[in-house]
């Protein structure tokens, strides 16, 4: 139908790095060595390489390192800053205490890291939109409370109804406060503040002063407490890693097979690998012995299960759905976002009320681990730990920028923290200022290393 | 290839905000292929087949080149994004532009340069099997190469047969691509006649007074005045 002037230079596969170079408009990359070529076009040409995934550029596992290296060097650096966190963390936490990597203890922080991640994860669907939900610590305590009255013997509600109940009632406080911002136009900071307050208020009042509600049910308590066997945690995260990589293979293969952008086989090979090792060393460690004594315990905690399904699930929500792509615009660009057509009123509150769903699961954990709900609960230090393990994992305070796993990876570095710190006997203050000052050092390693980029935030 | 031209303050952005749907005009009405019409939203617009590049150029940096084109009206498959399919088609459509310097379309818009990122614009109006695609000032914030290659990609579009109205305060770029200009003054339609019959006096008194005595010599360009003849 189109009568083009100019042969079309659509390329099958990966464009070569030859193709398409016009001079005025900012040279292709690589730039070819007989080029004459002014800073401004070496500049334009690091811009795009540092902007570009190195995935969706390398041919080969060669060029990939490559352009890896080239990003990391270049201020792009992606989860490395975590990554280096956590084994300098480990690595301080073992010298100054051999239990540390114990397979006992590294379970002990699994289990604890569980609520910071998920707590992370709730935040970050408020982060992504450019804005912040500070009530989820103490919308995560109601889901605590409502599970822990709805088993008591007076009501005596299975399990699972508790636990429903007690998830559409956060979801529906995230619809709340998601509607009072979207519709009546507030910032989302006074509004979820006044969540903060309004939720303790609530949790108070159920409680009494100085109340605790403690949980009888077994299976609420072993959410936390309890673990797989052995070889079933075998089976099943064996059967996990083959999944994705089935998944992860073939979804490669057809890409590259319609000559669409996708990493080269050698790249989706050591992915599949990484994961299969990261698994194997996963099951191994929750398969030694922990218990004391005569006691036996091993297997896979099932919260590990849990902390995954909302993990695998989030991800796909966001990186997958149309309602994952529009949370994504809000936050890069509200005004395009609105011009596209996307409603803006019914994706942020639905972000909300993702929000609110979350924190109940954690707050359900959270009893779990506690087997009670108490008003020791401090829903403020929660969020702050929240946004905290969000950011140090990469998500981006002002929305756009940010995945589930960076939830995960954060929520590991506070918990390894706080974990290391209570080995040590450390006081609370000092917890709290060790747990500042990485935060500090994330976000200012983040900060600096994009100071020479000019794309983005 | 209509231009529209008029002074700041003129009316321009307002009246291609009523085609386009974001504002509702209070008389009148529009004609499209002949039908009166009701454009009450963007998404009415764009059912028509009416596509706004707007200056600003509305995309999101966060997201890659196939994110922005399709954004707001992406395919989907059981509920899951068609990435394959959305990609091919940015693909060809670029390629149908000849926007060759785009290394692939998996790139962030962030990390295109001003004239990228206008043709990934003015491509997304593309892919929509539009009919009519207006351009709010679409070479103000560019160079002298990436004008000419915007430029050239506009005139593209109207050969293939799309009805295109751009607004444009250059006089250069409106004497280049256009076949037709549209004049507004202070709010009213000053004059609408083929880009032969004029040249930038004319299209300046009509700017600034709503009327131009001058009937020019074949040619735009021309300086000669004349004294009489009345224009609209």
């Amino acid at each position: 139908m189109a009568r083009v002037d100019e042969p079309s230079p659509s390329t099958g596969g990966v464009p070569s790095p030859d193709a398409g170079v016009v001079a005025d408009d900012g040279p292709g990359f690589p730039p070819s060595e007989e080029e004459n070529l002014s800073p401004a076009a070496v500049a334009a040409a690091e811009r795009v390489a540092l902007a570009t995934s190195p995935e969706i550029m390398s041919d080969s596992l060669g060029a990939y390192a490559q352009s890896w290296f080239a990003r990391v060097r270049g201020g792009e650096s992606g989860i490395l800053p975590v990554v280096g966190g956590l084994l300098l963390i480990s690595i301080l936490f073992q010298s100054l205490n051999h239990h540390f990597l114990t397979a006992e203890n590294l379970v002990n922080l699994l289990i604890q890291a569980a609520v910071f991640m998920l707590l992370a994860m709730s935040e970050v669907f408020a982060l992504l939109l450019g804005e912040i939900d500070l009530s989820i610590g103490f919308v995560s305590g109601i889901g605590g409370i409502i599970t822990a009255e709805l088993v008591k013997q007076n009501y005596h509600w299975s399990w699972w109804a508790a636990m429903a109940a007690a998830l559409i009632a956060c979801a529906a406080i995230g619809f709340l406060q998601g509607t009072i911002i979207t519709r009546v136009g507030l910032p989302s900071f006074v509004v979820t503040l006044a969540g903060l307050l309004g939720w303790q208020g609530v949790m108070l009042l159920i409680l009494g002063k100085g109340g605790a509600l403690p949980i009888n049910d077994k299976v609420i308590n072993d959410l936390a407490s309890a673990q797989l066997t052995a070889t079933v945690s075998w089976i099943v995260v064996l059967a996990l890693v083959a999944l994705f990589g089935i998944m992860t293979w073939m979804r490669d293969s057809r890409r590259r097979g319609s000559g669409l952008v996708a990493p080269p086989a050698s790249l989706t090979v050591v992915k599949i690998l990484a994961v299969l090792a990261a698994g194997v060393v996963v099951v191994l460690i929750c398969n030694t012995n922990r218990g004391r004594g005569k006691v036996v315990i091993r297997g896979l905690p099932w919260v590990a299960l849990i902390v995954l399904a909302v993990l695998v699930l989030w991800t796909f929500l966001l990186g997958r759905t149309r309602f994952g792509r529009y949370i994504y615009a809000i936050g890069g660009n509200p005004e395009a976002a609105r011009r596209a057509g996307v409603s803006l009123a019914w994706i942020r509150t639905f972000g909300f009320t993702l929000a609110g769903f979350t924190a109940g699961i954690a707050g359900i954990i959270y009893a779990s681990q506690l087997r009670s709900v108490s008003t020791a609960l401090d829903g403020g230090q929660l969020v702050l730990y929240a946004v905290a393990a969000a950011v140090i994992g990469g998500t981006s305070l002002f929305g756009g920028r940010g995945k589930a796993a960076h939830a995960v990876l954060g929520g590991l570095v506070i918990a390894a923290i706080a974990n290391g710190m209570g080995l040590q006997g450390y006081s609370a203050a000092a917890q709290y200022t060790v747990t500042a000052l990485v935060l500090l050092a994330a976000v200012t390693i983040d900060a600096l290393a994009r100071r020479g980029r000019t794309t983005g935030r | 290839m209509t231009s529209l031209a008029g002074d700041n303050g003129a009316g321009k952005s307002v009246l291609i905000k009523c085609i386009a749907g974001i504002h509702q005009p209070d008389h009148g009405r529009i004609l499209w292929e002949g039908h009166p019409v009701h454009v009450r939203s963007p998404r009415d617009a764009a059912a028509l087949g009416i596509e706004t590049v707007y200056q600003d150029l509305a995309l999101c940096d966060n997201l890659d080149i196939v994110q922005n084109m399709f954004l707001g009206r992406e395919r989907v498959r059981h509920f899951v994004l068609d990435e394959e399919s959305m990609e091919k088609a940015a693909r060809s459509t670029l390629a149908s532009l000849a926007v060759t310097t785009v290394r692939s379309v998996r790139q962030l818009v962030a990390s295109l340069s001003g004239g990228q990122r206008q043709s990934v614009a003015i491509a997304k109006a593309v892919l929509w099997n539009s009919k009519l695609v207006i351009m709010d000032e679409p070479t103000a914030a560019l160079g002298v190469a990436q004008t000419k290659n915007v430029l050239e990609l506009v005139r593209r579009l109207a050969d293939r047969g799309l009805a295109v109205i751009m607004i444009s305060h250059n006089m250069n770029d409106v004497f280049e691509i256009s076949d037709q200009i549209a004049v507004l003054h202070l709010g009213r339609m000053a004059a609408v006649r083929p880009a032969a019959e004029m040249d930038r006096q004319t299209v300046v008194d009509l700017m600034t007074f709503g009327r131009s005595d001058r009937s020019p010599s074949a040619g735009a360009g021309a300086q000669t005045g004349t004294a009489d003849g009345a224009s609209g």
